[in-house]
């Protein structure tokens, strides 16, 4: 009874904040609304039972859309104050596109006839998870912590404005020429 | 979350009880603002600093909130008020004895994600009020936090490594006989430095320093500023809180029963992590995420690894 | 709270999400838009795992998509950035030298 009413509580708040991202006219409201979308859909996650997985997507979530809020106001480019903005396209098409989306994807959801459920979880689910990452699926950690380290690094390349050519000179050899200086004395 | 309490060593009590835990937490913060204000009058020589706090309270109390042009209200109250809700959400996965409010299974990674909201609180608290000053606190908070919760996330996990388990009651129990501090101790070391860092004290208040006239605080009056800097405090507290059962063996201790040991080893960590303010100089963000990445990561992430040898060779 | 429903909300999610991803001009709220998909995504692996499957290796796959997730926002931040500083492009119709 308890889980049931947390699940529409929840339910209700990530679909309305998930809407009002794209309503709201300020881009501190707009991210911070996907964050409260995000942190319900951690707790929905909690109600079936996937705690780790539940408490990290809160996690990570809200500090992505702190930083979020950083980059929307650098790139919306307009004054943060609360500013009217309708920066839309093709508004009408993306309407019907995401509309009949929804029908499929409710229809499918109701009409499909689900499979009845195979298997028990275990009782430690978090222990669960750990032991398959760490034996039977350690091909997905393999995999994705070299993606991981590739992303950081391609990241750095593409958003950084100075190369180490352009801080220590062409033969990588020179003073580092920074205007401002690291706190560990480089 | 999965309710099995046959596997924790702990005794859950009802929900209700998460009113003490609140009165708790202010009593926590209440005793840390009269440190520091004793400390200040000290320093100041003037008399009465355990009086500071109380004065405090009631001048703000009474204080016309100020409002500014353009404010986005919602947004500054959920940022000024949140602070001490998070530190409440915090302190209630510390177990006090044996007893506990909340035992979540991932206990320390729930830690984690509260100490992760402060970084939307914080910057809020200087968006809201539409003030320059307010949103140069904000942007300097969350290049501080970039620098110290890798380092921390890294800190906290080598006590559950340690444990074998994520469960607050678990990490506290694995350590009977031999405190973790004693054998983690740069993992402590940077947690406090983590625990500095999202309460923005000491070193790490260049969010709210006098250079920006205050920054976040800057434009916070009446009822939202005593309620942000009493979850300033807060947050110091449930810092302190949190370290003794991950680090400071619990509710362990001669004599006195387990429920006061927790609050005597809280008490002497959060005095310590007040009067650090009067030691330590302040670190500017953009120089202490550097500090951060290549001093402070490297080192929580050595004393992993160590600590992850101990636990495999101990099996 | 039963798979249909879950699945109704994450339905819900993931539209909402695509509407934004195809209608925004600003790159980072077509991000939101991908976001709130994965979103959707992820509130629909987790109720497959339990209302299904929930054996104790499925949750593997929610930390993909999480892994994914981060993936996409790190390139995306990466990206805009540098349009940013090359295009002072800010929107994706400025972008246009990406699909030549």
């Amino acid at each position: 009874m308890f889980v049931d009413i947390l699940f529409w509580v929840m339910a209700v708040v990530a679909v309305v904040m998930g809407a009002a991202v794209f309503v709201v006219d300020s881009m501190a409201r707009a991210t911070y609304a996907l964050a409260l979308s995000f942190v319900a859909v951690g707790v929905q996650v909690l109600l079936l039972h996937q705690d780790y997985v539940g408490v990290i997507v809160i996690l990570m979530m809200v500090m992505e859309m702190a930083v979020m809020a950083v980059y929307m106001v650098m790139f919306m480019g307009m004054n943060p104050a609360l500013m009217p903005m309708s920066m839309v396209h093709d508004k009408r098409k993306a309407l019907a596109a995401s509309t009949a989306l929804f029908v499929t994807l409710a229809a499918g959801a109701l009409l499909v006839p689900w499979p009845t459920r195979r298997g028990t979880p275990s009782a430690d689910t978090t222990r669960a998870l750990g032991e398959a990452l760490m034996s039977s699926k350690m091909l997905v950690m393999t995999v994705v912590s070299p993606v991981m380290v590739a992303t950081i690094v391609a990241g750095v390349v593409i958003a950084s404005k100075r190369s180490r050519y352009d801080r220590l000179g062409d033969d990588l050899r020179g003073a580092p020429d920074d205007p401002q200086r690291g706190g560990v004395g480089r | 979350m999965t309710p099995d309490a046959a596997t924790s060593p702990l005794t859950l009590v009802p929900v209700g009880w998460v009113v003490l835990a609140g009165a708790i937490v202010l009593g926590l913060a209440w005793l840390a603002a009269i440190v520091d204000g004793v400390a200040t009058s000290r320093s100041e020589a003037s008399p009465a600093g355990l009086g500071r706090p109380l004065r405090e309270v009631a001048r703000l109390m009474r204080q016309r909130r100020r409002t500014t042009v353009e404010a986005d209200t919602p947004l500054w109250r959920t940022g000024s008020s949140g602070l001490l809700v998070i530190a409440t959400l915090m302190v209630i996965v510390v177990p006090l004895g044996s007893w506990t409010v909340f035992d979540p299974p991932v206990g320390v990674v729930w830690f984690n994600a509260m100490d992760v909201c402060v970084w939307a609180l914080v910057w809020l608290t200087g968006w809201g009020p539409n003030s320059a000053h307010g949103l140069v606190g904000g942007y300097r908070f969350l290049a501080q936090a970039l620098g110290y919760e890798l380092p921390l996330m890294f800190a906290l996990v080598a006590p559950p490594i340690a444990a074998h388990s994520l469960r607050v009651g678990d990490v506290a129990t694995a350590q009977h006989g031999l405190w973790f501090v004693v054998w983690m101790p740069v993992a402590f070391l940077v947690y406090l430095i983590g625990v500095l860092g999202f309460s923005v004290w000491g070193p790490f208040s260049a969010a709210v320093g006098a250079d920006v006239a205050g920054g976040v605080e800057a434009e916070l009056s009446g009822l939202d500023r005593l309620l942000f800097l009493t979850g300033r405090y807060a947050l110091i507290a449930a810092g302190a809180a949190f370290a003794v059962p991950m680090f400071l063996g619990g509710g362990a201790g001669p004599l006195l029963p387990g429920w006061l040991w927790v609050l005597v080893k809280t008490i002497v960590v959060l005095t310590a992590l007040v009067l650090v303010r009067r030691r330590l100089p302040l670190l500017r963000p953009d120089l202490f995420m550097e500090v951060g990445w290549l001093w402070l990561l490297p080192a929580a992430l050595a004393q992993v690894l160590i600590v992850s040898v101990v636990a495999a060779w101990r099996g | 709270m039963t798979l249909q429903t879950v699945l109704l909300v994450a339905a819900a999610l993931f539209s909402i999400g695509l509407y934004g991803a195809i209608s925004q001009q600003v790159v980072v709220m077509v991000m939101m838009g991908l976001e709130l998909m994965i979103n959707g995504l992820i509130l629909a692996a987790a109720s497959f795992w339990w209302f299904l499957s929930p054996d104790p290796s499925g949750q593997v796959l929610l930390m993909v998509i999480i892994a994914a997730m981060t993936v996409e926002m790190a390139m995306g931040f990466a990206v805009a950035t540098l349009l940013h500083r090359d295009h002072e492009a800010d929107m994706t119709d400025m972008a246009g030298d990406l699909s030549e």
